[in-house]
């Protein structure tokens, strides 16, 4: 047997590991060991790689190795706890770069490094060229995408709710980066390949950027978890390239997982992916921004009262509840309700947050218990008996319009049902609209009560004014 | 049978495995999920790895070089971090 035999043979042991280790992931109880099987997959992968390429110059691959393990590991060490959705956005776009710099090296290396090739589908066949435009295209939106989604989710970027001309944008850009590749891989010069090739890399960065730019609130962990399937799909095209079935099947199987969630997202919201690609909501829909009447309002000391009171509470947290770090302060209300033998749990909302199971990694952080975390589908008949329901910095996901307004840009969203709980509590610092821009019928009901300001300050005041009635 | 039909066929066999992993993940593990698939697209280190095993800095061996840079920082800070991640939820009262 040959080497590239014997190390081809022990990949089937890498993708073993891949395999079992994934499916161990998504259960509960197995999910850190599958982990590290998935990550001793990686191991053998890189280790069969370096011994296959034999004697070779190491330079290059040993400081690679290095500079990047260091700041991986750096990067995580570093981290806020609190600041995992952005660490794995940001990490989902370099691994998108990687493939597509994978692309960029080995067309350089067969097209302007060789003196004797004409052109990328001559020196590499049809099949590598192409799909190493395909792999640059996808790994530089994955890349575009994934940064900006890093800066949405750290706050430091807004982006306009609609973007005029975005689809005629996004179709003018995939032209144009098609067009540039074919030019790149076909075209016998000397720099009309290069320019092609930059063309399609700029391209690519734009679509990336045109596609995320408009999205936030509850359709953020659609586009997030569809920027992970195409890190998965680049890489997968990267194994089409060099011809490689260990790339093939590890970044498809990554493709088909991303994909699933992104479903999983859509379903959640009752739109479809298409749907929420086109941006924002409703659109043409007319939506219901007229002025609030009949809000009442309170204090913590007032709404502790109500909640000692209580034997059922129910937790809701939303977006703000991460973006005001008041996941502990949740916790302590939590924890002092539990001690006046009040029966606690949060409410989670598939969507609620900027990335897919965003609030379970939160809350897991602060050490609540995932007992205590209920799904909507499970929980939502629970409502009508239950005494308190605390909304923390959710808005869209608890909107009752989604249920009684066939017109609204909502309707048929499923929701969070928390309005037919005997009293609503709503902690948010002004009646402003979510991410929908719509008016939220939920704060004028007469069992909702607002209880106005930081996510965290009103919560840790509720916790001080329960701890007092302990004693 | 080509070797292009051959991978397209462990392409669609590969999605469909995809498929039937994920299906019916709980959401509590949907980050954790995420995070260590994407992690697992890391897997494009291997490619990278091929691409600089010149020692003169060419254009396509500094690529190379990017490449395995990035995709190393993917991998093991992507394993990481889910690792991390999946550290707080064993954590019972």
């Amino acid at each position: 047997m040959r080497t590239a035999d014997v190390t081809a043979l022990a990949a089937l042991g890498s993708i073993a590991l891949f395999v079992v280790g994934l499916k161990r992931l998504s259960r509960v109880r197995s999910a850190r060991s599958g982990n590290q099987l998935m990550a001793a997959g990686m191991l053998v992968a890189v280790v069969l790689t370096l011994f296959e390429l034999g004697r070779v110059d190491w330079r290059w691959i040993l400081g690679g190795v290095a500079v990047g393990a260091g700041v991986g590991v750096a990067t995580v060490l570093r981290a806020k706890a609190t600041a995992m959705p952005e660490i794995v956005a940001r990490f989902n776009g370099f691994g998108g770069a990687a493939s597509a710099l994978v692309a960029v090296s080995l067309f350089w290396a067969a097209v302007v490094e060789d003196p004797t090739a004409t052109s990328a589908v001559e020196a590499l066949g049809v099949t590598a060229a192409a799909t190493a435009v395909l792999t640059v295209l996808i790994g530089g939106v994955t890349l575009s995408g994934s940064v900006l989604a890093e800066l949405k989710l750290r706050g430091t970027v807004e982006g306009p709710a609609r973007l005029p001309g975005r689809s005629l944008a996004m179709a003018v850009l995939l032209g144009l980066g098609v067009a540039a590749g074919w030019e790149a891989v076909v075209a016998h010069d000397a720099t009309l390949p290069v320019v092609g090739m930059l063309v399609l890399v700029a391209a690519s960065l734009l679509i990336g950027v045109v596609l995320v730019l408009p999205i936030g609130g509850a359709d953020m962990p659609v586009v997030i978890s569809l920027l992970n399937s195409l890190s998965g799909l680049a890489a997968a095209a990267a194994g089409f390239a060099l011809d490689d079935p260990l790339l093939i099947i590890a970044g498809t199987v990554v493709g088909a997982a991303g994909l699933i969630l992104t479903q999983i997202m859509c379903v959640a919201m009752n739109r479809s992916l298409l749907n929420v690609m086109v941006g924002g909501f409703g659109g043409d829909v007319e939506a219901d921004t007229s002025e609030y009447v009949n809000v009442r309002s309170s204090d913590a000391e007032e709404a502790a009262m109500v909640l000692e009171a209580a034997e059922r509470v129910i937790i809701v947290p939303g977006y703000g509840l991460a973006a005001g770090r008041a996941q502990n302060a949740a916790h302590e209300v939590a924890k002092a309700l539990i001690a006046l033998g009040v029966e606690v749990r949060f409410a989670i909302h598939p969507v609620a947050g900027r990335m897919p199971g965003h609030m379970n990694v939160v809350l897991a952080e602060a050490e609540v218990p995932y007992e205590l975390l209920v799904e909507m589908d499970r929980i939502n008949q629970d409502f009508p008996q239950t005494d308190v329901v605390i909304v923390v910095g959710a808005n869209d996901v608890v909107n009752p319009a989604a249920n009684t307004q066939p017109s609204s840009p909502i309707a048929g969203m499923p929701i969070l049902d928390v309005a037919s709980a005997r009293r609503v509590f709503v902690i948010k610092r002004s009646l402003s609209p979510g991410y929908a821009g719509i008016k939220n019928e939920l704060f004028e009901r007469d069992n909702t009560v607002m209880l106005f300001g930081d996510a965290k300050q009103v919560l840790d005041d509720l916790a001080a004014h329960l701890h007092l009635a302990r004693r | 049978m080509g070797p292009l039909l051959v991978s397209l066929y462990v392409f669609v066999l590969a999605g469909f495995l995809g498929f039937e992993l994920i299906n019916k993940v709980p959401p509590t593990l949907h980050t954790p999920l995420m995070s260590g698939a994407n992690a697992m697209s890391g897997i494009t280190v291997i490619g990278a790895l091929t691409l600089a095993t010149v020692a003169e800095p060419r254009v396509s061996t500094i690529l190379g070089f990017l490449a395995i840079a990035l995709a190393t920082i993917n991998v093991v800070g992507g394993f990481l971090v889910t690792d991390r991640m999946l550290a707080t939820f064993r954590r019972r009262r």
